[in-house]
């Protein structure tokens, strides 16, 4: 296990202490407690998280696209909003295109913002660039990634839930990737799985030359892999994130375990970071070679 | 890496080397005040002009908005040697470093003139802010103002000089600006390490100079979506000065009438260039600015 899983001051098998948090919480209700405690210290004022659709009525909900289950960025100051924009919604959520307006429509001098491994590059990179980010990159205050192997445009969720599972999306309570299976969970109760080998074709194309599963530059970065149902991975990463995390300890917001004690542990994480790495890696060789002496372009330099 | 570093061999006298150590960016601001400790202050400043062409000023007030910060660039780091509104001398002179705010309009001599005379008198050329860079809102101009109507044609500096570094934006932020200034300090004054720092740092923008004189909204489309790059992040749309960036069903969407040209969008993009090696270090070269600003 090395650079695949990025630098780090500590990692933890790690669920939410506050019952109502897990009890709507997708695994270990890590980035709701997490933002839910930043925002009750001031440490954030406000997080941009991935909101949805569905309650904007601005909105117009029509047979044909009706928007369920579309993420929607939104700043939040409060816990109630907070809780209301829980969910894996297993599309893009671009919480990024908010980071500027959080500091001046909403007026946040500590912003806290959750999102992918590229969407915590794209952060990174505008603390150092700040091309079009003004005064926004000493207000980031709390970076949270997310795990990520992949991500779907919602026109691929669409077709996935409606065509292949046979579901209407508005009917859909929960959906999740794991065990090798896509799993799409009706609210009356009904389950389909799809082999994850059906969905390979509608992911983001952009996703096949990320070269981060495991959301390297965040302060702290989380996911389901690696710890028992019911429970999350935590990373501390960076200064931010490791006096973060000491100060939610010693409230007592999480409930931890070390990681070397759970199955399956972190030899799975550094096992899909590995396989996703190589994966994409292979993508941008064959990238260069692409045409016939021509080959597609290398953001990486 | 080779422009700037033939460069620095040519035009600027070469700086005291320090012991080797390790390149880290953490020990940068130690040896940043090192220097500073054991050479005379002014002798150790890097010079630099700044030519103010066809702009608004807000690339001026973008370098004021360091407050602070650009009093202790000019304190340390910075022999400011011409600019039109922030120094007393106005011509320009022979310097380390040319600022160059604005595009230059080539009906107007003196303009013309100038832009030329900044790249002779210079040994690195920077382009701060979208007009000069791209041409920015002074594309659009067709002539006919008062009380220069036949001031009509406004060119990026890049179309009649060699430009080395650019610096996108309308208005270029005042962190960028700033982050540009230590890492130009620390490309001809530091030690072995803190230039090559220094050079990882510049050479995105140093690509973008060389890659050419035109953006808009497109490159988001030619470069990034075309190019099967997108991931949906949003950053183009939170650097666009003008809202003309949407993001709609997680892929930025240009409302390509409101576009201004300004190159924020591409420029800020983690798809447009992403140096890993350098980003990465984000901790500690922004804790390296700070301090060498404190
Ligand atoms: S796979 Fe990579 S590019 Fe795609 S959403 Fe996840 S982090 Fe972003
Ligand atoms: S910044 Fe680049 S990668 Fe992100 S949404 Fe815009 S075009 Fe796509
Ligand atoms: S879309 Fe916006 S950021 Fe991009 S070049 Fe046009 S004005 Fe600048």
């Amino acid at each position: 296990m090395g650079a695949e899983l990025g630098k780090y001051k500590q990692v933890v098998a790690a669920r939410s202490a506050d019952k109502e948090i897990l009890k709507g919480a997708q695994d270990g209700g890590i980035v709701t407690s997490l933002f839910a405690y930043a925002l009750d210290e001031g440490i954030i004022d406000g997080a941009i998280v991935a909101g949805s659709y569905e309650d904007d009525p601005n909105v117009e909900s029509t047979a044909s696209q009706n928007h369920h289950w579309r993420p929607k960025p939104v700043v939040v100051t409060t816990k109630a909003e907070l809780l209301a924009a829980r969910g894996t919604k297993y599309n893009i959520s671009p919480n990024v295109s908010l980071i500027k307006e959080a500091t001046r429509s909403y007026g946040l001098d500590k912003v806290g913002i959750v999102g992918t491994p590229c969407q915590m590059q794209a952060i990174r990179k505008g603390q150092l660039y700040p091309f079009g980010w003004r005064d926004v990159e000493s207000s980031i205050a709390l970076a949270v990634g997310i795990f990520c192997m992949e991500n779907f445009p919602y026109q691929s969720i669409l077709q996935l839930v409606e065509d292949h599972a046979a579901m209407k999306l508005e009917s859909v309570k929960k959906m999740e990737i794991g065990k090798g299976k896509f799993w799409v969970y009706g609210k009356r109760g009904q389950v389909v799985q799809l082999p994850l080998k059906v969905t390979h074709k509608y992911e983001q194309p952009g996703c096949h030359v990320c070269m981060d599963y495991v959301a390297n530059l965040a302060d702290i970065s989380t996911g389901s892999v690696g710890s028992p149902d019911g429970w999350s991975t935590v990373f501390v990463r960076s200064k931010i994130g490791d006096s973060v995390w000491a100060k939610a300890m010693a409230a007592g917001v999480f409930e931890t375990q070390p990681i070397e004690k759970v199955k399956p542990g972190l030899e799975l994480v550094s096992k899909l970071a590995n396989e996703k790495i190589t994966k994409n890696r292979n993508t941008l060789e064959a990238r260069k070679t692409f045409g016939v002496g021509k080959g597609l372009r290398n953001p990486f330099i | 890496m080779g422009l700037l570093s033939s460069v620095f061999k040519k035009n600027v006298s070469e700086a005291p080397q320090k012991p080797a150590a390790p390149a880290k960016a953490a020990d940068v601001v130690q040896k940043v005040e090192t220097t500073n400790k054991e050479v005379k202050p002014v002798v150790d400043k890097i010079s630099v002009g700044y030519t103010h062409l066809s702009g608004c000023t807000g690339c001026t007030v973008a370098l004021a908005d360091n407050y602070g910060g650009l009093l202790t660039l000019l304190d340390r780091y910075v022999d400011l040697k011409y600019h039109l509104t922030l120094a007393d001398v106005r011509h320009i002179q022979k310097v380390d470093v040319a600022i160059v705010e604005g595009s230059v309009c080539i009906q107007d001599k003196l303009a013309v003139e100038e832009i030329k005379e900044t790249r002779e008198k210079a040994a690195i050329v920077v382009a701060l802010g979208g007009c000069a860079c791209y041409g920015n809102i002074t594309r659009f101009s067709r002539g006919g103002q008062q009380n220069q109507p036949a001031h009509e044609s406004y060119l990026p500096i890049g179309d009649l000089i060699k430009v080395d570094v650019y610096i996108p934006g309308c208005a270029p932020t005042p962190q960028m600006i700033r982050n540009v200034c230590v890492m130009a300090y620390l490309l001809l004054k530091g030690t072995k390490e803190q230039k090559e720092l220094a050079t990882k740092f510049l050479t995105p923008l140093m690509n973008m100079a060389a890659k050419g004189t035109s953006a808009c909204f497109c490159e988001l489309m030619t470069e990034v979506i075309n190019q099967g790059l997108c991931m949906g992040c949003g950053s183009c749309a939170a650097a666009c000065p003008v809202r003309a960036i949407t993001m709609e069903f997680g892929k930025p969407n240009g409302e390509r009438d409101l576009c201004i040209k300004c190159g924020a969008c591409y420029s800020q993009c983690p798809r447009g260039f992403f140096n890993t090696d350098v980003v990465s270090e984000y901790e500690a070269i922004n804790e390296a600015i700070m301090a060498a600003l404190q």
